[in-house]
């Protein structure tokens, strides 16, 4: 089987954040970008269900240069190719244009199965999965915890998470597109090995005009939405800071738990 | 003049959602303030008591779509429902809560339609006469402003608890009942059935006392003391998602939108950011202790008592002042 697995780059969860000059976004300045969450389980996802079909998995990528970098992190893994999506006309966009984009992009490869990640956790849309199988006219799931291909290929078997603990049993006819939850299985790690053959694999480009939609429809041209500012949360309530050294704010912290939440005996 | 602003909204044991209830309060809100009305779409099958319950809320009107293929969700059909009814009447504004159902299904019907799709907004205002949205990006750790461009109809989900239900103002709706065009529409999806998601042995929901630890514990190998702590406070251990994904908790222990709802008196939270998805499950809590390293991670901003440190040097400094006052006392 061919499975495409859509991977975004996005800023480090633990780096420090500031505004950007333009108010608009973050200052990317010494931020570290890593491979989204829930797009490591995904890739993990794609490349059991090639080792089990004797298939290979694609990886696409839409984002700046950097985007190069959580590729080739991807082939490191098992990935056999990947597609870069880097030109300025695609990006910007909102979860409609991205999607857009990526489905014209992996269009022209082909696939049986596209994963992607259930969530970016920059810009958090939860949406761009389902917009690539809307374009290509193909079922999805979203929030999807367990795959499990039919014996004859044409439909997976899909467990998908829903609110209150429980979880929907339900098959989806391929080809489809499935949004792998972070948590479905155990990610692998790049091997030397991995790390030495990803330097000889194929990361291709691929212009705006080369995917045949309408640049009005792509990256910030063709986005509905428009991020005017973005800031620190302003909070209701007021934190109370206990500060100095450990023994400090335990003792601290004693007596709140004494005195106020009352809930030591 | 602006379309009218829709509510789109399910029932649950023949009662409205209460997160269909924030809905519709929401966009009560949003007609008021655009100078339309607020209409509100009953989704589903045996709707009876739920449209009830609409009939006696400010509403311009209420639309029941209902049909036995739409009793279990499918994207296929919800979609199909869906589409000729905003094609037709063409609102401003479709609000839904951000629901994992709806999140299933909310970019493909804005696809249908061709309309904008605004995922998890927590607020809006209105700024120089356009309506500006917030919503949180980068985990919670900013919010963004913003707005839509272009012409048609946008699609908006409402995180949880953004708009209180009890916003909804009383009236009367006139309830009308609405043909669902699901008949032999391809479901997209063959629903089998449900199971649990093996959550259910450890009930958190009545802990007195609970002490969370998040992705910054650093490794299972490192939550001796955090179980020391919750020992010596006679509470529960429970997790961030990322800690049961990394499998160094049960998920029966994950508290969140995918884990348990708790309300404990004292919650701890111990290198945990506070993305929504956790929050959501843990802000019913009456007092909660942050420790954070990073003393802009978002739980600080729901937190009664914050400590801006390592939890691996605080919580021995903390299991070390309960032994003292427990043997001292
Ligand atoms: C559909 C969906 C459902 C989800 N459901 C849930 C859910 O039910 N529950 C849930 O929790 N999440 C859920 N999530 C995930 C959620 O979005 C966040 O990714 C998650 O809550 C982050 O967990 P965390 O705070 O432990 O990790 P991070 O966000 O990585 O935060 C770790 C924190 O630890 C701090 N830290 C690091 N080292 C130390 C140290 N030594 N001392 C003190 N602090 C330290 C860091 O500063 C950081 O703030 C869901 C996501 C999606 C998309
Ligand atoms: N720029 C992108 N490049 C590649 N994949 C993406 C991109 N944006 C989103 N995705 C995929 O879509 C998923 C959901 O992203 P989002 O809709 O932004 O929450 C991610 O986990 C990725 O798998």
């Amino acid at each position: 089987m061919k499975i495409a697995v859509c991977v975004k780059q996005v800023p480090d969860p633990e780096a420090r954040l500031r505004v950007g000059a333009d108010g608009a976004w973050i200052d990317e300045e010494g931020v570290a970008f890593v491979l989204n969450e829930s797009d490591e389980y995904a890739v993990e996802e794609a490349l059991r269900i090639a080792e089990r079909t004797g298939g290979e998995v694609i990886a696409f990528g839409l984002g700046p240069e950097r985007t190069r970098e959580a590729l080739r992190k991807v082939l490191a893994l098992g990935a056999s190719r990947a597609v870069l999506l880097s030109d300025p006309a695609l990006l910007g966009g909102d979860a409609l244009a991205t999607g857009r984009a990526l489905a014209a992009a992996i269009r022209q490869e082909g696939a049986d199965l596209v994963l992607t990640g259930s969530a970016s956790s920059d810009l958090g849309y939860a949406a761009t999965g389902s917009v690539i199988a809307g374009e290509l006219g193909w079922p999805h799931a979203w929030l999807v915890m367990g795959v499990e291909l039919a014996e004859d290929r044409r439909s997976v078997r899909i467990t998908r998470e829903m609110e209150g603990g429980m979880n929907e049993l339900s098959a989806v006819v391929l080809p489809a597109v499935i949004q792998v939850q972070a948590g479905i299985n155990h990610p692998r790690y790049a091997s030397l090995k991995g790390i030495m053959a990803a330097k000889k694999k194929e990361i291709r480009e691929v212009a705006a005009a080369e995917l045949g939609v309408d640049a009005g429809r792509l990256g910030r041209a063709g986005s509905r939405l428009e991020t005017v500012s973005v800031a620190l949360p302003v909070s209701g309530r007021e934190v109370e800071w206990i500060a100095g050294d450990a023994a400090a704010v335990a003792a601290a912290l004693v007596t709140k738990l004494e005195q106020e939440a009352k809930v030591l005996r | 003049m602006n379309g009218p602003v829709w509510a789109v909204v399910q029932q649950k044991d023949g009662r409205l959602q209460r997160s269909g209830r924030e809905t519709i309060a929401a966009a009560q809100a949003l007609a008021r303030e655009l100078g339309t009305s607020a209409e509100a779409v009953l989704l589903g099958d045996g709707l009876a008591a739920a449209g009830e319950e609409l009939k006696g809320m400010a509403l311009a009107g209420a639309r029941v779509v209902e049909h036995p293929r739409l009793a279990t969700y499918t994207p296929g059909g919800y979609v199909a429902a869906l589409v000729p009814l905003v094609r037709e009447e063409r609102p401003a504004y479709v609000l839904f809560p951000h629901t994992y159902q709806t999140v299933d299904f909310m970019a493909r019907l804005a696809q249908a339609l061709d309309a904008g799709l605004l995922p998890e907004a927590i607020a809006f205002r209105r700024v120089d006469g356009e309506v500006r949205w917030t919503r949180p990006v980068l985990g919670g750790k900013l919010h963004a402003q913003v707005r839509t461009v272009g012409e048609g109809t946008v699609l908006v989900s409402l995180q949880s608890g953004a708009f209180p239900a009890d916003g909804v103002e009383a009236g009367s709706a006139p309830l009308r009942q609405v043909a669902a065009a699901v008949d032999g529409v391809d479901l997209q999806r063959e629903v089998r059935g449900f199971e649990s998601a093996g959550g259910g042995a450890v009930d958190l929901s009545k802990a007195e006392v609970i002490v969370a630890v998040g992705r910054g514990v650093g490794g299972q190998e490192k939550l001796a003391p955090v179980e020391e702590l919750a020992r010596l406070l006679g509470g529960e251990l429970a997790a961030s998602r990322p800690v049961v994904d990394s499998g160094w908790l049960p998920r029966e222990r994950q508290v969140g939108s995918s884990g348990q709802t708790v309300a404990p008196k004292l919650y701890l939270a111990l290198g945990i950011s506070g993305a929504i998805q956790h929050l959501v499950g843990m802000k019913g809590a009456t007092a909660v202790v942050a420790i954070n390293k990073d003393a802009s991670a978002p739980i600080f901003k729901i937190a009664t008592w914050g400590v801006a440190g390592d939890l691996h040097e605080i919580v021995p400094a903390l299991n070390q002042a309960l032994k003292e006052r427990a043997g001292g006392a």
